[in-house]
């Protein structure tokens, strides 16, 4: 993982690499039961994304752009049914960060789970934050 | 309307007759249309022909492959659009002018105000002795070519009598046909017409090496028939025999003047029906038009541009506009047999005073010569085995060239300078020739009528849709007012990048450039830096920096540090997506070759992880079916049994199929399959804009499908072919032969220069099919990179191979052996134990399927991404 493109993570704030804290960041999604633990910091490749289980079972793609921010938005493509968004390649337009789905190409607005090619279709976005290196 | 109505009509509608629906017959329809004329009068068009107007220039393209549909010039549905009634198979046979009215051969009796006839002409048949028996044809209409078709079926010989334009094409089709193929010219040369004697002898020299056999200045003395009437033998002028079967005259044409002449309308002497600039004959409402009109410059005009002024201007005569034909250009660029021939100007020299420039070149069959004036004017000109620069000569015909004649007569290369674009014609040049379209009009289609690409050009000014011979200048002049204008077309790769992935590739190589990042953050649009990119230009970028990996002292393993973010799904996985979310995975089996024992290993892991597996047409084997978190496991398996990555999941060389060849085959002359595995392992892994299928055939009889691969070999008694550019898929393309009869090293040599330039030069997802047929030059300029290294550029590229062929690693093994890459095959971060749920299969043929039920959901189209190119 190369250092200069992970600065540390968290929800819509950009604060400048630390690394000694990454080991120890961790990053949590806000799923039906409250905050939840999914991974360490370093775990995430800016740009690439992970599916994450959360504890009823629901599949999530997690995201952390080059700047370091993080998302979670549902894991399954809406247009294929199948749990692939996690293994889309993300990009952004007009400053919105997206995915596109590997399958079919369609992309999904990271923040809102919006599909960016067909209005009428969406996918659930998840809050996500790092936890472990503010202080 | 008012030139042609007359006191004594009584409707109000005028009646208008139409003599012929041949290419002209139809130029008029349109024309009318145009002028809102058919909405006026009652149209009435007797054609004798059982079809409707087609393209009688293009008529040989019958022989290659094109129906009578595809020539046809008549769109679906104008008839009835403009109320026109059109009776085929129905020659009108008889004019009354004192009545007005014109019969057909079924009795059918039309009362017209105005007539025009464009009946064309007919074949000249030399009054030969026996020139009626069976087995001797004409070459006008698409009925005589079925018939050729049909008896050249039991025909060994063909005959063609007349070594001009459209004898050259009758012989081109006979020996298309399989037949030994003759061809007797009158005249001391061949195009006699069109060339001089210099352009005759290298147009005669490169037929001759086709295989035909060339007879020149001798003429038929007589057919001579044997049983029941049929062709035996030809005995000519100088007392020699041609046994042949078959005899074409193709000998010229006459004007079809024979209704005019019936009912006492003016004709000249030596045939066609008198015309004025208006093109009305001796009767006021009767009008003549095209090859059956004697023009008021006294001449009879057999070439379509002409006959299509003709139609414009009787078009306007009856719309009651003016409009005049005096002349034409007799101008020409075709090719025939394969070889291009030119003539534009004074092309045999005429004019008082002048003086020739010209090159030859016996060698390669090229012929060039430019007439020149007195004043250094360009008078005309002939050009035979290379015609590129006629686009350019003609209309600067009249004018002092921007350089001196003896430079535009040389090749390129030869200290040529640059090309003479059209951006150095004057405005009133006419660029299109069949349709007369000038260099100023065609400006003004782009300024004046915001016409925004080609197709919207040529739709709105007519231009490139004759013979098509100008297309190249036209886009050339489009895109340089488009330019101009400030409209010029955002070639960028995507909304990140404003270049296009050739100026991507040379940023990276020249500034070696190692990462996304760097490249975005220095080059892409304002508003894309520091950004993240986008799913078209990310895939693009590291392809780019794979493929020159080794070039840049950049780790060319396509998962590490920034480059993981940069790849698709699949390569980023290593294998194929399918559409439950599992993966396929493809070994290498180089050439198609197996043993075995390896054979037996692909059974048992299949078996063991239960996946589905098919055999793909690049000669592998397919295992569909495996969770992200059995890659490596799969991989193992085969890795130790001696198997590597097939790269399927990459746009890089997939396979080198090939045909058994020389080893088992009885008819093989090379070991196609020993090639075909050096070739694949040469080239495994190579990134390219897209993906590279490869083929060796042992014989000409081309078992392994070579032609329709990206690069293709096919064996030689000598040594190997190199054919490029060829593709399946939904849009089929046989490669183009690049080289011939090479040995070993020169096949490989060729091969790595050819990808390396295709790779440096594609578009983005650019097949070299479509690359071949888009850059500037085509296979001609490609051959002469890679072949002739006109670029200086074939030690780079070769460099470039070598470097490629040095590092090679294999994927899989590579990450095998990498536990911090292998923790990325797992199906969930935090359960990196768990399978995941929704990859699941129900059974079906005795195989397992993907479990559809539980993805259930609606199937949408893919979304087309802005700049894909497929």
């Amino acid at each position: 993982m190369t250092t200069a493109l992970t600065p540390d993570a968290a929800v819509g704030s950009r604060t400048p690499g630390a690394d000694a804290q990454d080991a120890t960041a961790t990053v949590e999604i806000f799923g039906p039961q409250g905050w939840f633990a999914v991974c360490a910091r370093e775990d995430l490749i800016p740009g690439r994304g992970v599916a994450a289980l959360l504890p009823d079972g629901e599949q999530v793609a997690l995201f952390v752009d080059r700047a370091g921010r993080a998302y979670a938005i549902a894991n399954r493509d809406p247009f294929t049914g199948a749990y692939v968004l996690s293994r889309g390649l993300t990009g952004s337009s007009a400053n919105r960060p997206f995915v596109a789905s590997p399958l079919l190409k369609q992309r999904f607005d990271l923040a809102t789970g919006e599909c960016l090619d067909d209005p009428s279709v969406s996918v659930r976005a998840y809050q996500v934050r790092v936890r472990g290196e503010e202080g | 309307m008012a030139a042609a109505a007359t006191p004594n009509t009584t409707p109000a509608r005028p009646t208008i007759v139409l003599v012929g629906h041949g290419m002209v017959g139809q130029r008029f329809l349109e024309e009318l249309a145009d002028r809102g004329v058919t909405e006026r009068a009652r149209v009435v068009v007797l054609c004798e022909e059982p079809r409707p107007a087609y393209d009688r220039v293009q008529l040989t393209s019958y022989f290659a492959g094109r129906t009578p549909e595809d020539l046809s010039l008549t769109e679906a549905g104008f008839m009835e659009r403009h109320g026109i009634e059109l009776h085929l198979g129905d020659p009108a046979t008889a004019i009354d002018r004192d009545t007005r009215t014109v019969t057909a051969r079924s009795g059918l009796t039309v009362r017209y105000d105005s007539l025009v006839l464009a009946t064309g002409s007919y074949p000249f048949v030399p009054p030969v002795p026996g020139k009626d028996s069976t087995g001797c044809f004409v070459y006008r209409t698409i009925e005589d070519l079925l018939d050729i078709e049909e008896y050249a079926k039991n025909s060994g010989t063909g005959v063609v009598v007349g070594g001009g334009l459209l004898g050259l094409e009758a012989a081109g089709a006979l020996k298309g046909l399989g037949l030994t193929t003759h061809i007797v010219e009158f005249n001391p040369r061949l195009m006699a017409l069109q060339v001089d004697e210099g352009g005759g002898s290298a147009l005669r020299r490169t037929v001759e090496e086709m295989g035909l056999e060339v007879h020149t200045g001798v003429g038929g003395k007589e057919i001579v028939a044997g049983d029941g009437g049929t062709v035996t033998a030809m005995e000519l002028s100088d007392g020699s025999r041609i046994d042949t079967d078959l005899v074409i005259f193709s000998a010229g044409v006459r004007p079809r003047d024979q209704l005019a002449r019936d009912c006492g309308l003016t004709v000249g002497e030596r045939g066609g029906i008198t015309i004025d600039e208006q093109c009305r004959t001796s009767d006021p409402a009767v009008y003549a038009i095209g090859e059956c009109a004697l023009a008021s410059d006294g001449r009879v005009y057999g070439l379509v541009a002409p006959g299509y002024d003709m139609a414009r201007v009787a078009a306007d005569a009856l719309a009651g506009q003016d409009g005049s034909f005096t002349g034409a250009d007799l101008s020409t660029k075709l090719k025939l047999l394969g070889v291009d021939v030119a003539s534009f100007g004074d092309a045999h020299g005429t004019t008082e005073g002048c003086l020739d420039v010209v090159y030859s070149d016996s060698r390669s069959g090229v012929y060039k010569k430019l007439v020149i004036g007195a004043e250094g004017e360009l008078l005309g000109g002939v050009l035979v085995g290379d015609a590129e620069a006629y686009g350019m000569l003609r209309p600067l015909t009249g004018s002092v060239p921007p350089l001196a004649p003896e430079q535009l007569v040389l090749p390129a290369g030869a200290g040529a300078p640059a090309a003479l674009g059209p951006s150095a014609l004057p405005d009133d040049a006419v660029i299109c020739n069949c349709h007369n379209v000038t260099k100023g009009a065609i400006r003004s289609a782009v300024t004046e009528h915001s016409c925004g690409t080609v197709p919207e050009v040529k739709k709105c000014t007519k231009a490139g849709t004759g013979c098509g011979s100008c297309v190249k200048a036209l886009t050339s002049l489009v895109n340089d007012e488009l330019e101009a204008s400030g409209v010029s077309v955002d070639k960028g790769l995507c909304g990140c990048f404003p270049h296009t992935r050739a100026e991507l590739y040379e940023i990276v190589r020249t500034l070696r450039l190692t990462t996304f990042a760097e490249l975005l953050d220095s080059h892409g649009r304002p508003e894309a830096r520091d950004g993240d990119g986008c799913e078209v230009c990310k895939p693009t970028v590291g392809s780019i920096i794979a493929s020159l990996a080794p070039t840049l002292g950049a780790d060319g393993y396509v998962l590490d540090g920034e480059q993981a973010a940069l790849q698709d799904t699949n390569d980023h996985f290593l294998a194929n997506l399918q559409k439950n979310g599992s993966y396929s995975i493809v070994p290498r089996i180089p050439g198609g070759e197996i043993t075995p024992e390896k054979l037996i290993v692909i059974g048992e892991v299949a078996r063991d992880f239960g996946l589905y597996t098919k055999i793909t047409g690049g000669q592998r084997i397919d295992l569909f079916g495996a969770r992200v978190d059995q890659l490596p496991q799969v991989w193992a398996r085969l890795v130790d049994a001696g198997f590597e990555s097939g790269h399927a999941y990459g746009k890089a060389l997939r396979t080198v199929k090939s045909c058994v060849g020389q080893t088992w085959c009885r008819y093989g002359v090379q070991d196609s399959v020993r090639m075909a595995i050096d070739l694949e392992l040469r080239y495994r892994g190579l990134r390219s804009p897209h993906k590279l299928k490869s083929a060796v055939s042992g014989c000409a009889r081309e078992c392994a499908e070579a032609r329709g691969k990206d690069f293709g070999v096919i064996a030689t008694s000598n040594g190997w072919n190199l054919y490029v550019g060829g593709n399946g898929g939904a849009d089929p393309r046989h490669a183009d032969l690049l080289a011939q009869d090479l040995d070993d090293e020169e096949l490989i040599r060729l091969i790595d220069r050819f990808l390396m330039f295709y790779i440096r030069t594609a578009d983005r997802l650019e097949r070299t099919s479509a690359w071949l047929e888009r850059i500037d030059g085509g296979l001609d300029h490609v051959r002469d990179v890679v072949v002739h290294d006109s670029l200086g550029l074939c030690d780079e590229l070769e460099a470039l191979m070598a470097d490629h062929v040095h590092h090679y690693r294999d994927e899989w093994a590579e990450t095998l052996n990498d536990p911090e890459r292998l923790s990325r095959f797992v199906s969930f971060v935090n359960a990196p134990d768990a399978p995941d749920p929704s990859v699941r299969f129900v059974p079906e043929r005795d195989q397992v399927k993907p479990d559809l039920t539980l993805l259930a959901g609606p199937t949408l189209p893919v979304r087309t991404l802005e700049g894909t190119s497929v």
